[in-house]
């Protein structure tokens, strides 16, 4: 553990994406091409609900037509009060999203407080900005932030383009590509005074739908025990939702479309 | 061609040394001490917003007394050292021996190459998930590290403050009463201090990833009232 030494003049202050370049960890994104076949991640959703916001993906990730994982957690808690779902090119999403929760964490220290979550939502559009060479040769990363805003008390989520473009939404958005049939889903049932609990059942509906009409996007397996990733955040910060309450949820839904 | 006074090597390490200790007597102290479930650390600072006590990592606190820039540049040197190792590699191969090794190089360097020593004492204080394996790496301004076990005092007046608390140590001790035994050492017979003048960082071991937690003055004052 060597210590990094900066003069004043040269110092990168709290931004840990900086630092990471002055030490030599970048990587050289210029030889990546989509032609790797790397691993897809695929669907995800956000939502608001009364008094936080919701967010959830399935665990599947591609390679052309093969499953390449089955367990893959696409949607990650970057802090108390914030989480990232990504779909797109897995590895540099991965790694975005790693890079993301250590830029919070690390200004956080660094500072002795918090980034705004309209900061945070920022910090990423840069992020997303920055990959921008590796997207054009087809590595292309697609976040969806989602956090609890303490300032105005009341969740917020945002959804991005490759060149960074950042746009908060007011009720849902789904990412992927099963996004058609998840945010479908979410759009009709998507009411302003949801509770958490009805938020959760509108986010396990929506990926099942996605699921079911779309290959890339997994849905509950209940023979493995792996289940999508769901997440509620208020203003007590980030509750995943446990398993068996999911798997409870998924036998409703599967009840429902065996007796229709 | 002129020559330099010969300074012999004794009188310039121990006039170096003086002025370091003086610029660190200045400041207030500080005490870490091992309670029931974790360490505490409580520091006499009247300021609310230039911390003595800080998060370097998960498991991983920075205490600081005597000079506040010099102090607040070597924390900010642990957190990058330590979120970078933590990218790098593992969270799990972040530990505080490294980070105790690296300041002490860095200060013992200070204090023989440069014109003036550091004027800082600090305290890289590591959380175990059981109470033997706690960790107190007390710096010293000439890059000495004392492995302290138990409790740790940073800062001028550290005889007698010693000799007030560590008659009273017990790591199987509760929150509060840490506290309360904490500033009781610090204060000494004659003054009291209240929340205001405290600082109160705990590292409990617990189920949450980051074990660091700034005390709240009005919980502070609970813990002495009790």
């Amino acid at each position: 553990m060597t210590m990094p030494v900066f003069s004043a003049s040269n110092d990168p202050g709290a931004n840990f994406l900086e630092l990471v370049r002055r030490v030599g960890l970048s990587p050289d994104m210029s030889q990546w091409s989509e032609a790797l076949g790397v691993p897809h991640a695929t669907t995800c959703v956000a939502l608001r609900y009364s008094n936080g916001v919701l967010i959830a993906g399935d665990r599947r990730a591609t390679s052309g037509n093969w499953i390449s994982h089955r367990g893959m957690e696409k949607v990650v808690q970057t802090d108390r009060h914030s989480a990232v779902a990504i779909s797109g090119a897995a590895g540099p999403a991965m790694e975005m999203i790693k890079l993301f929760a250590l830029q919070l964490e690390h200004y956080e220290k660094m500072e002795g407080r918090s980034l705004s979550l309209e900061g945070k939502a920022n910090q990423l559009s840069s992020m997303v900005r920055n990959n921008l060479p590796a997207a054009m040769q087809g590595m292309v990363v697609m976040p969806l932030f989602a956090g609890f805003d303490l300032l105005a008390s009341q969740g917020r989520l945002w959804d991005y383009d490759a060149t960074g473009g950042r746009y908060e939404e007011r009720e849902y958005v789904a990412i992927g590509s099963g996004s058609m049939h998840a945010g479908t889903v979410v759009k009709v049932g998507w009411k302003s005074d949801l509770s958490a609990n009805d938020a959760i059942t509108l986010a396990c509906r929506s990926l099942w739908e996605a699921a079911d009409a779309d290959s890339a996007t997994g849905g509950p397996d209940a023979l493995r025990g792996v289940y999508p990733i769901v997440a509620t955040i208020d203003e007590n910060g980030w509750n995943k939702v446990g398993d068996e309450t999911l798997a409870g949820i998924f036998e409703v839904i599967a009840q429902e479309v065996r007796s229709r | 061609m002129s020559m330099p006074f010969y300074v012999p090597p004794e009188q310039m390490m121990k006039e170096k040394a003086d002025f370091a200790r003086k610029g660190i007597a200045r400041g207030r102290a500080l005490v870490a001490l091992q309670y029931n479930n974790g360490i505490v650390l409580v520091a006499e600072n009247p300021s609310n917003n230039l911390r003595k006590i800080s998060e370097i990592y998960d498991r991983i606190a920075f205490a600081g007394v005597g000079k506040y820039n010099e102090f607040d540049q070597l924390r900010q040197m642990g957190v990058r050292a330590a979120d970078l190792t933590g990218y790098q590699f593992s969270r799990a191969d972040v530990e505080g021996r490294g980070l105790a090794n690296q300041y002490a190089q860095i200060m013992g360097q200070a204090f023989t190459h440069e014109s003036k020593p550091l004027e800082v004492e600090i305290l890289i204080a590591e959380v175990g998930h059981s109470s033997s394996a706690d960790r107190l790496f007390h710096v010293t301004y000439d890059g000495t590290v004392i492995d302290e076990s138990q409790s740790c005092i940073l800062g001028g007046d550290t005889e007698s403050i010693s000799a007030r608390l560590n008659p009273t140590l017990d790591p199987t001790t509760e929150l509060s009463a840490a506290v309360q035994k904490a500033a009781a050492a610090l204060a000494g017979p004659d003054r009291t201090l209240t929340a205001e003048d405290l600082e109160v960082v705990t590292l409990a071991r617990g189920t949450e990833r980051r074990c660091f937690v700034r005390v709240d003055e009005t919980q502070v004052a609970t813990f002495l009232q009790a």
